[in-house]
């Protein structure tokens, strides 16, 4: 699904990433730990180019995101992420928060596609073999409705159909945090990246966003998570990285990692974070 | 004083002083208006430049185009550029501006060039505000925005200014004031707004004090009605930070 080499990352002299390489697997969810400030947000938002990485490969739906020069938006689409802070749109309703991009992105595909055949229409006068028209089976209603329908749908998954109409400001931040992910859902993405998803919460809705990460875990979703909460790791991660220092120090299964660690590092960190 | 205002009366009232400055008024308006216009879509592009990331070339040499842009209007006086644009700019390129009028409703030329004017001067004033607006949005907005997959000029447009907005509106308040205020200038050129009735009424008369006075109040009246305005507007875009 997306493979990493030699992933590398400068902050003008300052070295966060030194050299990463790993490769996420169809349907493998992958969890990153490690000392704060050694490079895990910075690794992830290289992933989707949040941060534009200064060297090595991004390998994504056969292209080499690390090139400036690929359309990093259409790959987008296809990567979710999931931020600390939620990063609602704050001046739109909930529901006009998920449906936003999967109506404008399909809108303007489908202007693009009316646009070409008018061209094709125009060219087709002076061709004796015409060219075919794009087939165009969706006007831009038809994508409100549908956009319209899979965010109530997925709403109604979260148990917060009631929140459709009001705005970020008024909801508690697992209600946000929850509608954040089924907004990433709404694009149906190929892979969800997690950037510590739960430590900006009050305790006690730590617990709702995990489980409905859980559950999208049980369905097969590809994620990446970085998250300081060891026994949810240990229980939904088909691999867990350990990076310290900008690199990966050590990485394996959970009972690898958490029962049998081999690094010094590691298990420095896994006594500070487990006791 | 009782024979002051007697005659501002027969003039203002008697002799059809009042559709002066009717007229006066109205290109006030209009060149304060359309200049704010004009200067919220200079200024709201000149700001989305001015903030875009600059890895590349294309953004920094706009972005410097637009800080000599924004230097020169905000550096030289609006009278200034009135008559830089009017008598040195205009003539140079050969322009005549045309003159519009339906019925007997009708704009000067004198009026086009304050508007174009008043627009570049408050674009280049708007940006700057738009600019700090902008950055007072937090950055997770944009984030928030890119990771979905819209562009950078999408996620300014339908997530980051409508905030940007509503935070400014307060100054942008304070533009609009700003640029009636400023109309009084327009007269260097020609052009008929509110001060160059009162003051035409006060040279026929050699009686200046009444028409003064009133046209301070008018003045008054106008900017309070306009803050008011503002207020309604503000209190509307603050649904979004309230339950309902
Ligand atoms: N935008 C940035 N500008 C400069 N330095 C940064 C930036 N983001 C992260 N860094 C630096 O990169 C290193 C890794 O940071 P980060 O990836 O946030 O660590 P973690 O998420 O593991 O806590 C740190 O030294 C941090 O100071
Ligand atoms: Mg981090």
């Amino acid at each position: 699904m997306i493979e990493i080499i030699n992933l590398q990352k400068k902050f003008g002299e300052n070295v966060a990433l030194n050299g990463i390489t790993t490769t996420v697997k169809d349907g493998e969810k992958v969890v990153v730990i490690g000392p704060s400030g050694c490079g895990k947000s910075t690794f992830l938002r290289c992933l989707n180019c949040m941060e534009d990485p200064t060297g090595g490969s991004i390998i994504f739906g056969g292209e080499d995101l690390a090139d400036m020069r690929v359309d990093i938006n259409r790959h987008r689409e296809k990567m979710g992420m999931v931020f600390q802070q939620f990063n609602l749109f704050n001046n739109m309703t909930v529901l006009e928060n998920i449906m936003l991009a999967p109506v404008h992105l399909r809108t303007k595909r489908l202007k693009q596609a009316k646009r070409k055949n008018f061209g094709r229409k125009i060219a087709n006068l002076f061709r004796k073999e015409k060219k075919a028209l794009i087939e165009i089976t969706e006007t831009k209603a038809s994508i409100k409705k549908e956009a319209e329908e899979t965010a109530r749908k997925l709403l109604a998954r979260i148990g917060l159909e009631e929140k459709a109409d009001v705005y970020p400001a008024t909801l508690s931040g697992g209600q946000k945090q929850r509608i954040a992910i089924i907004r990433s859902l709404a694009m149906n993405p190929q892979v969800i990246l997690f950037d510590e998803p739960t430590s900006a919460l009050d305790p006690e809705m730590v617990g709702e966003v995990l489980d409905l990460i859980r559950e999208l875990a049980n369905e097969g979703m590809t994620m990446v998570i970085v998250t300081h909460e060891m026994g949810f790791a240990r229980e939904v991660a088909d691999r867990v990285i350990f990076m310290s220092d900008g690199v990966i120090t050590e990485e394996g299964t959970p009972a690898e990692i958490f029962d049998n660690p081999q690094n010094p590092r590691t298990q420095h960190f896994l006594r500070a974070v487990l006791h | 004083m009782q024979t002051k205002i007697e005659t501002f009366i027969r003039v203002f009232i008697d002799e059809g002083g009042y559709r002066e400055v009717l007229v006066g008024l109205r290109n006030t308006l209009l060149i304060a208006v359309l200049g704010l216009l004009i200067g919220i879509v200079i200024g709201t592009v000149i700001a989305a430049i001015r903030v875009m990331p600059k890895y590349k070339r294309l953004p920094r040499v706009l972005d410097k185009i637009c800080q000599v842009y924004v230097g020169f209007f905000r550096g030289t006086p609006m009278v200034v550029q009135l008559l830089l644009f009017w008598y040195v700019l205009l003539p140079l390129m050969g322009v005549n501006l045309p003159a519009l009028s339906i019925g007997n409703f009708s704009i000067g030329p004198e009026v086009w060039a304050s508007i174009i004017v008043f627009g570049l001067n408050s674009g280049a004033y708007i940006s700057e505000i738009m600019r700090g607006g902008i950055l007072s949005v937090d950055y997770g907005q944009t984030e928030g925005g890119r990771s979905v997959g819209l562009s950078y000029g999408t996620t300014m447009m339908k997530i980051v200014i409508p905030q940007a907005v509503k935070n400014i509106l307060p100054t942008m308040g304070n533009e609009f004031i700003t640029l009636i205020k400023e109309t009084s200038v327009v007269s260097f050129i020609g052009a008929t707004d509110l001060y160059k009735t009162f003051n035409d009424m006060g040279s026929n008369t050699y009686e200046f004090m009444v028409p003064y006075l009133v046209m301070g109040m008018i003045y008054i009246v106008l900017v309070s009605v306009i803050a008011l305005g503002i207020k309604l507007m503000e209190r509307r875009l603050a649904r979004s930070d309230r339950n309902h």
